[in-house]
């Protein structure tokens, strides 16, 4: 199953020139951009790896490529996302976050009924 | 058949041509400087014109080293060399980032090579200007990290030699020591560029344009007493070139301030003159013995 989350999760992979170009953007609002990975790409698990600290003061996408290669070759089994923080007052937060590798084999997840009180019903994801 | 290209066209284009000639204009003397900035323009150019008839070459190392007695406008330099570069199109953004041993060496095992790898990310699409770079190497002790800052360097000199320029500057014979020490770096850097030392005449012109930038200017007896004084200033040990004439002119001007709150009242003219006895107060002259006292009476 093919795992989206977070932005252009409706597109294809981008390929590495496009991700340079999206760097390239966030880097010109003045976001800090960082690498995040992991091998547990649940919806709900918001607590990624760090892939170092995050990148400030940068003025170009090949430093944080470079970083991305090599966490690609570190953590090739993982899913690896590029974020952009704007610092500016007011957002303080991530402005982009995509997904920039993802493992060969995908992550499965199912859906699992349970019966509760009453004859309600809870569905939770689980990693299959 | 073939196409041609109008070399002079594409150096105008790129906007070169004016750097350049700001850079005759504005910096005094430097002629191997600038004869060696030419010619790597020159170089980026006809490489520009290759690529547009589609021969593609790869792009060539431009690490240099700027070698030369302090206060000779290494810093200078590079910081214009960013801009060459960028306007011909050898690197993206053409920003520079000036540091020295503490920015790139860590203070403990593992501390290094993040130190470096961070600053080398800050200078990709542009210029890393590494000022004083032979403290990096220290070999009186052999567990230095510098080690491992100078092998992180020299991997991206290497292998992301499009990403970045890194320019190594410091005082010849250091340097010297530094590359013989470090062969490998030695030959990563393809140009050697010597600063000379400025010459009297050069250093008075420099002066001329750094009270201007102050706002202020020289009277006449004031500009013989600034030529007398660096005459002596050179002959000392320390001297440091435009930084040391910046340095006598900052206190010139202290004791011009001084001068004018004695004198009470003051109009335009007199706030914006720096007279001979402002510079004649100088410890410099104290140091002969032998002086003419008719021109001492003068001031």
């Amino acid at each position: 199953m093919r795992i989206t989350q977070g932005t252009f999760s409706f597109l294809p992979n981008l390929t590495d020139e496009q991700i340079g170009k999206q760097v390239e953007y966030a880097l010109q609002q003045n976001w800090a951009v960082s690498i995040e990975y992991t091998d547990d790409p649940h919806p709900r698990n918001v607590y990624w790896e760090m892939w170092g600290l995050p990148m400030f003061d940068l003025q170009d996408a090949a430093g944080v490529l470079a970083e991305l290669r090599e966490c690609r070759k570190t953590h090739g089994d993982c899913y690896i996302k590029v974020n952009a923080f704007d610092s500016t007052r007011g957002f303080e937060t991530m402005r982009m976050s995509f997904i920039a590798h993802r493992p060969p084999v995908e992550a499965r997840y199912r859906l699992r009924r349970e019966e509760s009180e009453g004859r309600l019903v809870r569905y939770t994801l689980e990693r299959a | 058949m073939s196409e041609s290209i109008d070399l002079k066209s594409l150096l105008a284009d790129s906007g070169v041509g004016e750097v350049l000639d700001e850079l005759d204009r504005e910096l005094v003397g430097l002629v191997p400087v600038k004869t060696r900035i030419r010619e790597i323009a020159s170089l980026l150019v006809v490489d520009k014109a290759r690529a547009a008839l589609g021969v593609e070459g790869a792009k060539p190392s431009l690490h240099m080293c700027f070698t030369g007695n302090p206060g000779t406008g290494k810093t200078t330099v590079a910081m214009r060399m960013a801009t060459i570069l960028h306007r011909l199109g050898h690197v993206r953004k053409g920003h520079l980032v000036a540091v020295t041993r503490d920015d790139l060496v860590g203070q403990y095992i593992g501390h290094t090579a993040p130190k470096t790898k961070e600053v080398l990310k800050r200078a990709m699409g542009g210029v890393l200007f590494i000022d004083e770079a032979y403290y990096l190497y220290r070999p009186e002790n052999e567990r230095d990290y510098g080690q491992e800052a100078i092998e992180i360097l020299m991997q991206v000199m290497e292998n992301q030699r499009e990403d970045l320029v890194v320019i190594f500057a410091g005082y010849k014979s250091r340097m010297d020591m530094f590359f013989q020490s470090n062969p490998g770096l030695g030959s990563r850097v393809a140009h050697h560029i010597d600063f000379p030392d400025y010459s009297v005449a050069e250093l008075e012109d420099i002066a001329e344009r750094m009270v201007v930038g102050l706002g202020l200017k020289l009277s006449d007896a004031a500009r013989q007493a600034l030529g007398e004084y660096l005459a002596l200033r050179r002959a000392q040990p320390n001297f440091a070139n435009a930084r040391s004439l910046r340095n006598a002119l900052d206190r010139a001007r202290l004791r011009q301030a001084h001068r004018l709150l004695e004198a009470g009242r003051v109009d335009a003219e007199m706030l914006m003159t720096i007279e001979a006895a402002d510079i004649r107060a100088s410890r410099v002259f104290g140091a002969t013995p032998a002086r003419d006292p008719a021109e001492e009476a003068t001031c």
